[in-house]
């Protein structure tokens, strides 16, 4: 019997399709946004008003993860330049979105004709945090209801994060939600992520959140 | 068998057929990877595969080893033993640079009582070794 040193990182087949992908969005001048959250935060409505908020200033895209169903897909597929429902039922990974689906997606996408990409990740907290998919920025959304310990409590996706989002802002006065706390938080695990405190019902601060995607794409456009 | 286990069991037999957990691709990659090398180092038998695992990383041993007994089926990586050796979480505070083991769940620094940290250790999932035939 022999031993053989390997050193080598399991989520490397994950990673190296990822680049494959960020260098063909990179190629085509598409600006791909990976935006997880739990079940329920508002990941679609962020998506309808984002492409409320910027109709007329880009031309986005939509990939739309759910375990099933095409609900959310047919939701935006009236606003949105094209739209890619990936169902994880039958993958081998249906928790988080692979970045081998993402590559398979843009495969159906006139990437030619796009400036911005929203990937929505299947909701959940803890698995789209291990796998990258080629995105440029990653943001996670966390609404009041869901309450002001998330970042304690799963870190790994906030530490990642290039912004946060505290959604459902229009509840604050029927919720324990303790603003401040949950910055704190963020402002310890990660410094550096942009904070934006929104509703996707009532549109209040959706123009901040539009205006930080729009910086990001042309700094992303001016550096290529 | 205890509750517990019998619990877990079906956990992880709801979990393959439901495909509800991110471990079989990455168990696929385990055996990939290690089918790889020993085809490289022309060994006929894999007897075990050494692989670090982080605390903090999303991955449950117990459930990569269940997907790897399917997946190693008929290869020379079949019965093979997984070892993982678990790394314990370690964070530096930002503000003292200290680098310590989270001892409360606001990762509050215990020497200057910052919170502000990054991860120093934690999220590895890489195969170290193998012993081979």
């Amino acid at each position: 019997m022999k031993k053989i040193e390997v050193i080598q990182n399991v989520l490397e087949a994950n990673e190296t399709i990822a680049s494959r992908n960020r260098q063909l969005l990179d190629k085509h001048k598409v600006f791909a946004i990976n935006i997880m959250s739990a079940p329920g935060a508002g990941k679609t409505s962020l998506i309808l008003q984002t492409l409320t908020g910027l109709k007329g200033r880009l031309n986005i895209a939509v990939i739309e993860g759910d375990v099933a169903s095409t609900v959310d897909a047919e939701k935006v597929q009236s606003e949105a330049k094209a739209v890619v429902q990936i169902n994880t039922l039958n993958m081998p990974e249906s928790c988080s979105l692979m970045a081998a689906m993402i590559e398979s997606a843009l495969k159906d996408m006139p990437l030619d004709n796009i400036d911005l990409l929203l990937i929505e990740n299947v909701g959940n907290l803890i698995c789209p945090s291990e796998f990258t998919l080629g995105e440029h920025k990653r943001v996670v959304i966390s609404s009041l209801p869901e309450g002001d310990d998330k970042p304690i409590k799963y870190p790994l996706i906030f530490i990642d994060a290039d912004a946060v989002i505290i959604n459902k802002m229009d509840l604050l006065p029927h919720v324990d939600f303790d603003i401040a706390a949950f910055r704190r938080s963020i402002e310890g695990l990660n410094p550096k992520a942009a904070v934006f405190q929104l509703s996707c019902k009532t549109s209040e601060g959706i123009e901040k959140w539009c205006s930080w995607i729009s910086k990001q794409v042309e700094t992303n456009a001016t550096k290529r | 068998m205890g509750l517990k286990i019998k619990n877990q069991v079906i956990y992880n037999i709801v979990a393959f057929f439901l495909n509800q957990m991110h471990e079989l691709g990455v168990t696929e990659n385990i055996v990939n990877i290690a089918l790889a090398k020993a085809g490289e180092a022309q060994a006929n038998k894999v007897v075990q595969i050494n692989l670090v695992v982080g605390e903090l990383s999303g991955f449950v041993p117990d459930c990569i080893q269940f997907y790897f007994d399917s997946l190693s089926k008929d290869t020379i990586v079949q019965g093979a033993v997984l070892h993982f050796e678990s790394v314990p979480t370690q964070l530096r505070c930002r503000i003292c640079s200290t680098i310590f083991h989270p001892q409360d769940t606001l990762w509050s620094c215990p020497k200057c009582g910052g919170q502000s940290v990054e991860i120093f250790k934690g999220r590895e999932l890489y195969i170290e070794s193998m012993e081979v035939e």
